[in-house]
């Protein structure tokens, strides 16, 4: 079976190669992109700009946005049909290309956010290598351990006053370069579509603006919502006094600090909110009023065959429902779950309208696509860019946050 | 620069390099930029010579066919049918008559009606083709039973 | 451990600059290379072009089953490197277009297939005019695939033909999102993007590319636009013929006589 064939329906005149080759991988590729990017512009919030409130969730996002770092890069590689070759990029990088630079824009967000949780945290990994480097007979997990921790000192274990200092400037500046890189991380993504000439769609310089505000929507949605969910199960084991990390805190505690966090990030999430509509309405308006020659069948998909996906899903309520959620007086830690799930159902939806619904119509202007997702996969290709293939890339960024939480626990006190 | 604050960069430094080294390895020697500048002509200059060399020719043309099968060659050159190539209806000639020996003789009604189906369009060269309706036109029995293809005249010689 | 690490660092040093700026070069500065292996001058004397006299194409559709035969295309599959396309425009203005199955087995019906399993059937009273369009890759002056291929793996060669390294695709498809005349596709059996490359093997022989060889009827030809006595270039410059999408800057190379606007 042809690659594609699998999943779309085609209606009227199109030409016999088309196929929604960009599946729902390639939809998962800007939102998992867009959810790194929004962590770690929420973490530098605190970082450079000092703003107190989001202190307890910085550094939550930080270690977030680095789980998430290689799962951005996991739905890429799942839709390539030489998976193998992916390397190719960094070997012989053709730059008038966009998913070429692609490689070291990711790499250089990497390389900074990998050093910034270093600095972070490069107290804690001395402190914790030497201790136990003391210990006697170790455990056969403790040596590995400790042949992580002594590796994540990279040699260096001075932890002198002026030592932390310099980190603790490093951490600024990294930050304040991670912002733009952040931004043009995704701003990046937005590009690879929007340069997309063939397709009457994609095709605007807006998108690496939109796409770099709804990322940072999703992202810092993302992050609220984890953050509530650790700290109820927090709350589970203060309340049980059973937690395993030293700060101890009683119930109460925890919820003031919850609901003042969760206050402060949802105005940010809002003002964000506001920009990336506007975007996307201004392109809308935009295309309507100019009507260029594709507008037609433009038309035709986003007032007919997307209308259910772009207006009730992603505007109704993906972006409408939630806004007025966080509006309205007296936000309680339930009401925002709901509002960041919608949040982040919103950007999703918006992705998936820009990805799939820019290849639901065909070049000829005269026929249309229609994609349905693949659920129970009978083969690879149905596996990799069908429900399941989603889910796990879904699944990744909180089973490795899992994992980086046992090497960066992101609830001790007094780091910076 | 003793300071412990460079050495995530001399990680990342040397992460550049080891890919630098490996690039040495595993790029091919005539990866390049030739005639056509980066933009267009970043390639690996060996690959022309695949698709040159490594594809087999599998379409001879009528005049591959003209010694061996001159018989049919004569006879359809006074037809209408000469501007039919033998392979359009007998498949590509390869290596034939070493690989396959005999070749294909597509006798479906199908074949015939992809000229012969009448669609009068104006403007286009289908609409003087003389057309039958392959519901009406002697249905259900192969063309070639009343009309030889290679001389598909009725009163040639079939 | 002092010593070890002073070694190690000298090496890698050494093998650094050894390697750096060879790499360096290649990336950052290309006309240097390019200078140096004296490919610079030798411009091509052949640019092939191809030319597509929609007057005469009946939609028999055998050019696409010789394509598909002669490069390798799996028969059935739903892909094919050219195709032919069916333009039905009604008196009352309604435009009708189709391609089943490329026009592998040619148009032996008078319906429109509208896709889903729906036809359509036309009065031949209702026809203004209606004609065939044979589509193929437009090895373009400024081919958007080539542009946006991340790694090398498809490129023009200095004849113009663009052509695709089935052992470097990583099969990403932006090259097919880039095509505005989709003509790439990935091929089912070597998973990598593939296209019409004017039948390189046998064009580069001196043969005729399959497609045009098994036209009866003329209608599609090739030829080397830089040589001013080949027929097809003095066509080209003699008579009126257009291109397909040329607002995309794509500057395509198949020519076309007969087409109105309702082709796209
Ligand atoms: C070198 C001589 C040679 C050439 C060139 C050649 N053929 Fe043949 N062909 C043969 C022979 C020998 C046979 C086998 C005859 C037999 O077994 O009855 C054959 C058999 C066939 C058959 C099958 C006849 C049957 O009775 O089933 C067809 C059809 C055919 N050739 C078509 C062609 C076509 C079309 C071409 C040109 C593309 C061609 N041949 C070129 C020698 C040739
Ligand atoms: C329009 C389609 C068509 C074309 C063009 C065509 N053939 Fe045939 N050919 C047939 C069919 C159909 C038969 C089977 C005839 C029959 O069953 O009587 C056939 C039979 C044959 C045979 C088998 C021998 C026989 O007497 O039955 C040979 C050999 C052959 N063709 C050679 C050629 C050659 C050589 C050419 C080109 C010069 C050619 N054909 C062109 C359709 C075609
Ligand atoms: C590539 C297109 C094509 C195919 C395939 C084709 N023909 Fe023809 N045929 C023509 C053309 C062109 C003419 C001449 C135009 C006309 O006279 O209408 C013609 C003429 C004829 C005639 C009238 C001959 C005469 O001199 O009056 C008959 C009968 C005929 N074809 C039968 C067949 C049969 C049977 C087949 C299938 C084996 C076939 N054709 C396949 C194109 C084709
Ligand atoms: C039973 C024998 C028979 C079969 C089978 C047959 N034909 Fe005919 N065909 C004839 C006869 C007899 C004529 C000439 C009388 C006529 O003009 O109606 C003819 C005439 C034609 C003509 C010329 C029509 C014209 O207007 O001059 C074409 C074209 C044709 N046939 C094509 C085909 C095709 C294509 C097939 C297969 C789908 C086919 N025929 C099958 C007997 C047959």
């Amino acid at each position: 079976m042809v690659h594609g064939e699998a999943w779309t329906v085609k209606e009227l005149f199109v030409t016999p190669n088309e196929y929604i080759y960009w599946s729902v991988q390639i939809v998962m590729y800007p939102f998992m992109t867009g959810l790194v990017a929004g962590a770690f512009v929420l973490s530098s919030l605190y970082h450079v700009f000092g703003i107190k409130q989001l202190k307890e969730i910085a550094r939550f996002a930080l270690v977030f946005s680095l789980a998430l770092l290689p799962v951005a890069m996991m739905p890429l590689q799942l839709h390539l049909q030489q998976p193998q070759r992916g390397i190719e990029v960094f070997l012989t990088p053709h730059f008038t290309s966009a998913i070429a630079a692609f490689g070291i824009v990711f790499s250089t967000y990497g390389a900074i956010v990998a050093s910034e949780i270093w600095f972070v945290y490069r107290k804690y990994i001395v402190e914790t290598a030497l201790a136990l480097r003391n210990k006697a007979d170790k455990s056969t997990g403790e040596k590995i351990y400790h042949l992580i921790f002594s590796l994540l000192t990279l040699g260096s274990y001075d932890i002198s006053e002026k030592a932390l200092h310099q980190d603790e400037k490093a951490v600024k500046i990294l930050a304040g370069i991670g912002i733009p890189v952040a931004c043009f991380l995704h701003g990046y993504a937005g590009f690879i579509f929007g340069s997309v000439k063939a397709n009457a769609l994609w095709m605007t310089p807006l998108m690496p603006v939109i796409f770099i505000m709804s990322a940072v929507v999703s992202g810092i949605a993302l992050c609220m919502l984890t953050y509530i969910v650790v700290m109820e199960i927090r709350k589970f084991l203060a309340a049980r006094k059973k937690t395993t990390y030293e700060t101890y805190e009683s119930t109460e505690e925890i919820k003031g600090i919850e609901i003042n966090v969760i206050k402060m990030t949802a105005k940010y999430l809002l003002f964000f909110l506001i920009f990336a509509i506007s975007l996307e309405l201004l392109d809308l308006i935009f295309r309507g009023y100019t009507a260029v020659k594709t507008w037609d069948i433009l038309r035709s998909v986003i007032y007919g065959k997307d209308f259910l996906d772009i207006f009730v899903f992603q505007y109704g309520i993906g972006n409408l429902l939630p806004f007025i959620l966080f509006l309205l007086p007296g936000l309680t830690i339930r009401r925002t779950v709901v509002g960041v799930l919608l949040v982040l159902f919103g950007v999703f939806m918006m992705r998936w309208n820009v990805v799939i619904g820019g290849q639901s119509f065909s070049l000829t202007f005269a026929g249309f696509m229609h994609y349905h997702l693949p659920i129970i996969p009978h083969d690879i290709e149905t596996f990799k860019e069908g429900l399941f293939g989603a889910l796990l890339v879904i699944i990744t960024p909180f089973v490795l946050f899992w994992g980086l939480n046992k090497i960066f626990p992101v609830f001790i006190k007094e780091v910076h | 620069m003793k300071s412990h604050v460079w050495r995530p960069l001399f990680v990342v430094i040397g992460i550049v390099l080891l890919i630098l080294i490996a690039r040495q390895f595993l790029v091919p020697k005539d990866f390049g930029i030739h005639e056509r500048g980066y933009m267009y002509g970043w390639y690996k200059k060996s690959n022309e010579e695949y698709w040159k060399t490594k594809i087999a020719v599998k379409y001879k043309s009528a005049e591959y066919c003209k010694d061996c099968h001159s018989d049919k060659y004569a006879m359809i050159m006074q037809t209408p049918h000469a501007i039919i190539q033998c392979e359009n209806c007998h498949g590509p000639a390869m290596e034939h008559p070493s690989d396959p020996p005999k070749l294909a003789i597509d006798k479906s009604r199908a074949q015939c009606l992809r000229c012969h189906y009448p669609l009068p369009y104006p403007t286009s060269g289908r609409a003087n083709i003389r057309g039958i309706d392959p519901e009406k036109h002697n249905p259900d029995v192969e063309c070639s039973m009343c009309h030889n293809p290679h001389k598909p005249k009725i009163g040639g010689t079939k | 451990m002092i010593n070890r690490r002073d070694f190690l660092k000298n090496a890698v040093k050494g093998i650094a600059g050894l390697a750096l700026p060879l790499a360096a070069i290649e990336i950052v500065s290309p006309r240097k290379l390019f200078a140096a292996k004296g490919e610079t001058g030798k411009e091509s004397k052949i640019r092939w072009a191809f030319l597509v006299d929609t007057y005469k194409c009946v939609g028999c559709g055998l050019c696409v089953k010789a394509c598909k035969l002669e490069n390798e295309v799996p028969y059935d599959a739903n892909v094919t490197r050219t195709w032919v396309e069916r333009y039905v425009l009604t008196k009352d203005g309604r435009v009708f277009a189709d391609t089943p199955k490329g026009a592998r087995d040619g148009f032996t019906t008078s319906k429109i297939d509208l896709g889903e399993g729906k036809f359509q059937d036309i009065k031949k009273d209702d026809i203004q005019k209606a004609f065939f369009v044979p589509k193929l890759c437009n090895q373009c002056e400024n081919p958007p695939c080539v542009q946006v291929c991340p790694v090398g793996a498809t490129y023009q060669a200095p004849d113009g033909v663009v052509l695709v390294d089935r052992k470097w695709c990583i099969g990403c498809g932006y090259c097919i999102m880039a095509c505005p005349y989709g003509v790439r596709f990935f091929h089912p059996v070597y998973k990598v993007a593939e296209k019409c490359n004017f039948c390189y093997h046998r064009i580069t022989k001196g043969l005729k590319t399959a497609c045009v060889q098994a036209c009866p009827f003329g209608a599609r030809m090739i030829g080397n636009i830089k040589d001013p006595n080949d027929p097809v270039s003095r066509i080209i410059r003699n008579e009126r013929v257009s291109v397909l999408k040329d607002e995309y800057g794509t500057r395509p190379q198949v020519y076309y006589i007969g087409i109105s606007r309702e082709v796209i």
